[in-house]
């Protein structure tokens, strides 16, 4: 992406060398606000989510993670907090020991003495930014986000293998055999991309429950295992492999499925890469289906985890934020590294 | 020979794998013959679409003329057009209120705003987007990244942020009481609450189809635009008169793919919504579906289904109008 | 053992059949070649042969076994294909070991098996390089080595110099004869290029339309050719046709008019020729002796090599284009009339109705070509 240019240089490179036109200068502002529009629900929810459970209802917000601090005095048993407060015209550090009405008695942390009283409107809480872990490990110990986080995680895991492995074996057979019946099963694969779920939802639950697979993690694995996207875009890119390679691997004495596994699969891999994406994505980020099949709390993904969390403890945006950016990590940092094949991918297949 | 290396013993660890799956499968190559083994190749697949996808469409179908609370068709009733009935009965289409199934046509009526909305906004910000970023401008890859970014993410994670953007202590009231505006509860207003799901339905979907719009201005040739500037063409002109009418087609796959989607609405705005909310005001037939069959305890499958069937005919049409583009933009 | 029968093997796409029965037995040790042109079914016959193709109906011996219902695998053939098919993720070794792997045999004997073939074909240098970091011809090589390492009882080539520049071919050619000598195996090559054919071939099989026109050696095959179609197709350039009509049937062979008042003589089984009978002769452009009778042959322009010419004509008051062969230098001018007059035993008559060679009484040999 970068290229080593000087800023200036960054600016002026458009289309006409040298000149800046109005157009450019619009192009410019609907690229930076709309970078803008995207970035700032993320980060200030990223932001947020580091917040203690005191500080993330305050309004107007702080930009950065911030807590009101507190110290043990001598002779107190709690902790005080600590309070910035005009004495005498010099800013002072002070513990409030109570508050009655607008005063507040105030004594100084390292020399406690007499407590002095103190009007409330010169004081100011003194703050220290602050990151609140157990945003995070509070979810993860004493909730359920930990067994969820399993669940999203092994589901992505063992779908994505089940999806690579399953219809690469289709598109082997669609893209390097002829047989009878090869072009219509092609056809009947390819016209299930037009189906979507939210139209066979309910009799799609009904055949889970039916084979005894509803609220189980494989009931949210399997059904959608066979991918008619995967099986077109793994057979496009096997129909490029040359077929005087397979009879090569024949006459080498290879098994049919070891022509598969030897031979196509390995030089199949950019197309498995980009079909394993997709699958980690669409797998981590799935709600619907998993929200109808599973209904007992230990079986949760984490998307479902998190919708059904929010309904429950709706004010405790300090948790939900924390865990939002839990599921939101992995997929960000996929895509980090992964930009090029997606965008590639998604732009070549028009899928999603 | 060469010492072996750890992908070497990995190599090894999965040929011995490899060796123990394949031994069955060698010997019904053996028993059957190569040429029936693309058939097995195929079995995995066939059996799970057959299951999951083809099974469910058959008996879609027939569930939406069965009535009762039963799962399974044998403990349900034939209650021929009941359901569609039930669905349809309406004294006058344009009030929700007056129809038997009020529920229904409120749902059916959002969507269609929503659909009417969502797919002028989107196609509109795409369309800018793409058109910008085919201009030769820096750092293009930067920017469409950028844009696309939220496509990948979740619709919980989606509506969870967008939540608390608009919370009341969120920072969209902070920034308007800077500019002393009073803070506004945006998702307990009807109005706001439809509008900002749009707003977060753009935000989510517009790079993936800015990427594909941008695809298709890639593909109008360059030499197009080259003849047009010594013929004078001001950019206003080259734009109506080149680059749309030759995105023309693209854009049509666009719109009907946007339609297909959009009718379906349910994720983002759901957890965005609390369940559609204020009151039914974001309460999409998706979410009608949803919560017929299995919202309540009622589980009307039946009208359920029969609901769905009605809006897999639309999708239907639609996707049979996507068909017919595409292979007029094929020919 | 690796001698080879086919009988009756016929070949059917659909209603298209590519393949008319055809039966042929090779001998072991022997270097067939097929040659033919493109579409003729040389490539189908070979890829029947590997079993990668079933036949529509035949049999398919190899070593005397019936080999019909096995896999190339159990054939005992090793292939070099036209593209090479090496494994482009697999290093040189691994696509020598991977058959040898596929049969099970030990490790021990798979590297000297590989270390043999890559000493005989020199690429040890290249054993650990993927395919396309090698050059074509390393390509070709490895291809090759592929096969022997399998020590197959037929080895069967598919066009295999094709995707070689001019120079590489020729080198490449000779090596594969060398290999032939060394291994004295069956070999069965498949080519459109005659020159390919009659140097490395002991045996030509010349397929046309899915049929066998002839099987001989190069030199039968260039000396007598059966029909129209192998005296055409081999031999370049290609062979001269005249029309002509039988004058006189002797003991010793017809005389056949031609026209110009120049009778031809050929060594013709007189039972075979009636006087008046159309036919057609052929000479090939170097069995014409420039003299100071015979036809009339008006020169159109020539084409030196420098230690041979080719000139390019008619006959006198005809269309037909005729090519005449000169060794060394020989510049006539463009519309020069030259007389040319075959030479004796090298006229080749034709029956034009079915196209058949008619059958001479002596064998033309290859020596009296030589030594005229």
């Amino acid at each position: 992406m970068s290229q080593g240019l000087s800023p200036i240089a960054f600016l002026t490179r458009t289309r006409r060398p040298g000149r800046i036109g109005v157009t450019d200068i619009l192009s410019w502002a609907w690229l930076v606000l709309g970078t803008l529009a995207v970035l700032i629900p993320v980060v200030w929810a990223g932001l947020s989510s580091f917040k203690p459970a005191a500080e993330i209802t305050r309004f107007p917000p702080t930009l950065l993670p911030r807590a009101a601090v507190q110290q043990t005095v001598p002779g107190f048993n709690a902790p005080l907090s600590l309070w910035t407060v005009d004495v005498d015209g010099q800013p002072r550090e002070m513990a409030m020991v109570r508050r009655i009405g607008l005063k507040a008695q105030m004594v100084d942390p390292s020399n406690p003495g007499t407590p002095v009283s103190v009007d409330v409107k010169t004081m100011s809480p003194v703050q220290r930014l602050t990151i609140a872990t157990e945003n995070y490990t509070d979810p993860l110990t004493r909730f359920d986000f930990l067994t969820f986080l399993k669940n999203s995680v092994f589901v992505t895991f063992v779908a994505t293998l089940l999806t690579l492995i399953v219809n690469a074996l289709a598109a082997f057979a669609l893209s390097k055999y002829r047989f009878r019946g090869e072009k219509a099963i092609f056809v009947l694969i390819i016209s299930t991309l037009m189906i979507p779920l939210t139209v066979v939802m309910v009799p799609a639950y009904l055949v889970v429950v039916g084979v005894g697979l509803v609220d189980s993690l494989w009931g949210i694995i399997i059904p959608t295992v066979a991918s008619p996207t995967g099986v077109f875009l793994l057979r496009q890119y096997m129909l490029t492999i040359p077929d005087e390679l397979i009879e090569a691997a024949r006459v080498d004495a290879a098994s049919e499925f070891r022509i598969f596994w030897r031979i196509v699969l390995p030089l199949t891999a950019p197309a498995l890469a980009v079909l394993a994406i997709f699958s980690v994505l669409w797998r981590w980020n799935d709600f619907l289906w998993p929200l109808i099949v599973l209904s007992s709390r230990e079986n949760f993904t984490l998307q479902v985890g998190l919708n059904a969390f929010q309904g429950e403890f709706s004010v405790q945006w300090n948790y939900i934020l924390a865990m939002t950016f839990l599921s939101l990590a992995p997929v960000t940092v996929v895509f980090l590294f992964l930009q090029k094949y997606i965008t590639t991918g998604i732009a070549g297949t028009g899928m999603k | 020979m060469s010492t072996p290396k750890a992908t070497d013993l990995g190599g090894r660890a999965l040929d011995f794998v490899m060796g123990i799956v394949e031994a069955p499968i060698n010997g019904f190559e053996r028993l059957m013959g190569r040429k029936r083994m693309p058939y097995l190749f195929l079995a995995p697949n066939l059996i799970l679409f057959g299951i999951f996808t083809f099974l469910p469409i058959a008996i879609a179908v027939g569930y939406a003329f069965t009535g009762g609370t039963g799962l399974f068709v044998s403990d349900r009733p034939f209650v021929g057009f009941d359901n569609f009935r039930q669905l349809l009965q309406c004294e006058d289409y344009l009030r929700p209120g007056s129809c038997r199934e009020s529920l229904f046509w409120t749902a059916v009526w959002n969507t269609l705003w929503f659909v009417g909305f969502n797919v002028a906004a989107t196609l509109l910000v795409a369309l800018v987007t793409a058109l910008i970023l085919n201009r030769a401008i820096a750092a293009r890859g930067f920017f469409r990244a950028m844009f696309f970014y939220p496509v990948l993410l979740s619709p919980v994670v989606i509506g969870l942020i967008w939540k608390w953007f608009l919370d009341r202590n969120g920072l969209l009231n902070a920034f308007l009481q800077m500019l002393g505006v009073p803070p506004e509860i945006f998702l307990l207003d009807v109005g706001w609450s439809r509008f900002f799901v749009v707003v977060v339905s753009v935000w989510f979907h517009m790079g993936f189809y800015t990427l594909i719009l941008l695809a298709g201005l890639q593909a109008i040739p360059k030499d197009l635009y080259e003849a047009a500037a010594i013929d004078a063409a001001s950019p206003r002109r080259t734009l109506f008169r080149i680059t749309l009418p030759l995105l023309g087609p693209n854009l049509l796959v666009v719109l009907i793919l946007l339609m297909i989607r959009s009718v379906q609405i349910f994720d983002e705005a759901w957890v965005l919504t609390n369940g559609g909310g204020p009151g039914t005001a974001n309460s999409f037939i998706v979410q009608y579906i949803y919560q017929m069959a299995f919202g309540s305890d009622l589980r009307l499958f039946g009208l359920a289904s029969a609901a769905s069937v009605l809006m897999g005919l639309v999708l239907l049409a639609l996707t049979l109008i996507q068909l017919r583009l595409g292979r007029k933009m094929e020919s | 053992m690796g001698n080879l029968k086919l009988t009756n093997v016929t070949k059917a796409f659909g209603a298209l059949t590519v393949l008319h029965g055809i039966d042929l037995t090779i001998d072991d040790g022997k270097f067939v070649v097929f040659v033919g042109p493109s579409g003729c079914g040389k490539s189908t016959l070979l890829r029947i042969i590997a079993g990668l193709e079933d036949i529509s109906a035949g049999g398919i011996e190899i070593g005397g076994r019936d080999v019909v219902q096995l896999s190339p695998a159990e054939r005992k053939i090793a292939m070099v294909f036209q593209s090479y098919a090496l494994y482009p993720h697999m290093s040189v070794r691994k696509n020598l070991a991977f058959g040898l792997e596929n049969l099970k045999f030990k490790r021990g004997e798979i590297d000297t098996r590989i270390a043999e073939a890559a000493r005989m074909l020199a690429i040890e240098p290249y054993l650990e390089r993927k395919p396309r970091q090698l050059s074509g011809g390393q390509r070709q090589r490895v291809a090759i080595g592929r096969a022997i390492v399998r020590n197959p009882d037929i080895f069967l080539f598919d066009e295999p110099l094709s995707n070689l520049d001019a120079a590489l071919r020729v080198q490449t050619r000779a090596e594969i004869t060398r290999l032939h000598r060394q291994l004295k195996t069956t070999m069965i090559y498949v080519t459109h290029d005659q020159v390919e054919a009659m140097t490395m071939a002991d045996e030509i099989v010349v397929l046309n339309g899915g049929r066998i026109e002839q099987v001989g050696t190069p030199l039968e095959l260039f000396d007598n050719p059966r029909n129209l179609f192998v005296a055409g197709f081999l031999g370049s350039p290609r062979m001269n046709m005249l029309k002509g009509k039988v004058m006189a049937v002797g003991e010793a062979g017809v005389t056949i008019d031609v026209g110009y008042g120049a009778p031809l003589a050929a060594s013709i089984d007189p039972a075979a020729a009636k006087p008046g009978q159309a036919v057609l002769v052929g000479i090939r452009p170097a069995h014409f002796a420039v003299g100071d009778e015979g036809l009339p042959f008006v020169v159109q322009y020539h084409e030196s090599l420098g230690t041979e010419t080719y000139v390019y004509g008619t006959l006198e008051g005809r269309d037909e284009q005729i090519i005449v062969h000169q060794t060394g230098h020989f510049a006539p001018r463009s519309g020069d009339l030259l007389r040319i007059m075959p030479l004796s035993g090298r006229v080749h008559v034709f029956d034009p109705d079915n196209g058949l060679a008619l059958p001479q009484t002596v064998s033309q040999r290859s020596d009296a070509y030589e030594h005229a």
